[in-house]
């Protein structure tokens, strides 16, 4: 108990002090997650509308592949991720390796299927809704889709903080990737695994309480801006 | 105004859903101006009957004929379904929404679509969400959603089901204006009095065929099909 305690101080005194180290991971943390959630949303969102729309033939068994990958194991796709990007990789000649650039590739492949799968969710009901008025307003295949990314916003913003959630957490893949260096790619998480390994536990704790704060702030904020909760409006 | 998509025929449409017959085989032109009002018993195949026209129903035999190519037609009319389907927005970006869909300028489309706010009583409303709005309201925005792109031939099923007196008035006096406008309008009815009061036609189905067709007044006047006369009696047709 004495831990929790002394992490919540170590938290207060982080921030109250502005230490510098604690800023700097903090943004390298949000820079990197932010960066494959804004890649991960370009990919995910519109799929879903697509998987929503459009009956093709291996329509039921892309949702179940896409359903099963969000249980992807973070270390394995680092892993993965590591051996395309290693020097003897076919993608090594990009230099890549431990780098945020590779941390940012790694989350995207993660948070990818969790966004899709939360977003078609979501869709797929607004799709039963809209089905037969936008085919009776001869709306295209794009202008359907845009519809339903348009008008599922709310929900597609709750799939895209899952996302947020999920990356900004994440530690497997970005260790393994990332290399977890300091000043170059040590973010809250690896930093918080670095600290527990050295026994450091107050600091450890208190890194955890600035990231859980960190999320809840940006989640809180996001929702403020997008008026989720406002009604009577869209 | 002369219609390029009138007039429009289906010759043998029949349409199935899981092996059952649901309409046909029904042969019906759609020509002229004025309202048609499609009667019949529940299950009678009304709804059904009007998808299929407006081809939101496959049909399993038979065909439709416009008088234009059918990519143009499909643009040249509208449907109002019997629960109006809000777009999850404001009044005036449900009203907007089709002719952002055919190309129009934001600006133009919410001019037009303020315009009708006003036409229909809805405004100081249009930035409201339409989800909030009263079933007649939903309805009559739905109706000038419809209208907005001045379509040759309009579906309504079931108008003015479940509204009260004064929207179904306000719903009624939106369709003879469409109608003087030169909009044909096809609708589907269990309301007797506003057939009477709309149509110049009438199409009587009863399971899933045409029984009679006929114009208005002779219909309610003397109906042939021994069903349409017993319909009209009020008495239980199936």
């Amino acid at each position: 108990m004495n831990d929790v305690w002394d992490g919540m101080v170590q938290a207060v005194w982080l921030i109250l002090s502005f230490d510098a180290d604690l800023y700097e991971i903090a943004a390298r943390s949000l820079r990197v997650t932010g960066a494959a959630l804004l890649i991960a949303c370009l990919i995910a969102l519109p799929l879903a509308a697509f998987l929503a729309v459009q009956r093709f033939r291996w329509r039921r068994g892309t949702i179940a592949i896409l359903n099963a990958m969000m249980g992807l194991p973070p270390v394995v796709v680092g892993l993965i991720v590591y051996v395309l990007l290693s020097r003897s990789g076919p993608l090594g000649v990009l230099g890549l390796l431990f780098t945020p650039t590779a941390m940012i590739i790694a989350q995207v492949i993660i948070i990818v299927p969790l966004i899709a799968s939360i977003a078609h969710q979501s869709l797929r009901e607004l799709w039963a809704e809209y089905h037969d008025l936008l085919i009776s307003m001869n709306a295209t295949r794009l202008q359907r889709i845009m519809a339903l990314l348009y008008d599922g916003r709310r929900a597609l913003l709750t799939a895209a903080l899952a996302g947020f959630g999920r990356g900004v957490g994440e530690v497997g893949a970005i260790m393994v990737v990332g290399g977890n260096i300091d000043h170059a790619t040590r973010v809250m998480t690896t930093a918080i695994a670095l600290e527990t390994g050295k026994g450091n536990f107050a600091l450890a704790l208190g890194l955890g309480f600035v990231l859980i704060a960190l999320s809840i702030a940006i989640n809180l904020g996001i929702h403020a801006l997008s008026r989720t909760e406002t009604a009577g409006r869209w | 105004m002369v219609s390029a998509l009138l007039p429009m025929r289906m010759a043998g449409g029949t349409v199935h859903r899981r092996g059952k017959r649901l309409i046909g085989p029904i042969d019906l032109e759609i020509a002229g101006q004025g309202v048609t009002a499609v009667i019949g018993p529940n299950g009678a195949g009304k709804s059904t009957l009007l998808k299929a026209l407006h081809g939101l129903e496959r049909l399993s035999a038979g065909s439709i004929h416009y008088n234009c190519p059918r990519a143009e037609a499909l643009h040249r009319q509208a449907f109002v379904f019997q629960a109006p389907v809000m777009l999850r927005r404001s009044v005036i970006d449900n009203l907007a929404y089709p002719l952002r869909l055919t190309g129009t300028p934001r600006g133009a489309a919410r001019d037009a679509a303020s315009g009708w706010c006003t036409r229909i009583g809805l405004e100081g409303l249009e930035a409201r969400a339409a989800a909030v709005l009263s079933g007649g309201e939903k309805q009559k925005l739905a109706l000038a959603r419809a209208l907005i792109t001045a379509p040759d031939l309009l579906f309504l099923d079931e108008p003015s089901a479940s509204l009260d007196g004064r929207a179904t008035r306000e719903i009624e006096a939106l369709l003879t204006l469409a109608t003087a406008a030169g909009t044909r309008i096809v609708m589907a009815t269990h309301d007797m009095g506003q057939a009477r009061r709309l149509a110049r036609e009438v199409i009587f189905l009863r399971g899933g065929t045409v029984h009679e067709t006929a114009p208005a007044p002779e219909f309610f006047d003397a109906p042939k099909a021994g069903a349409a006369r017993a319909f009209l009696a009020g008495d239980i047709v199936d």
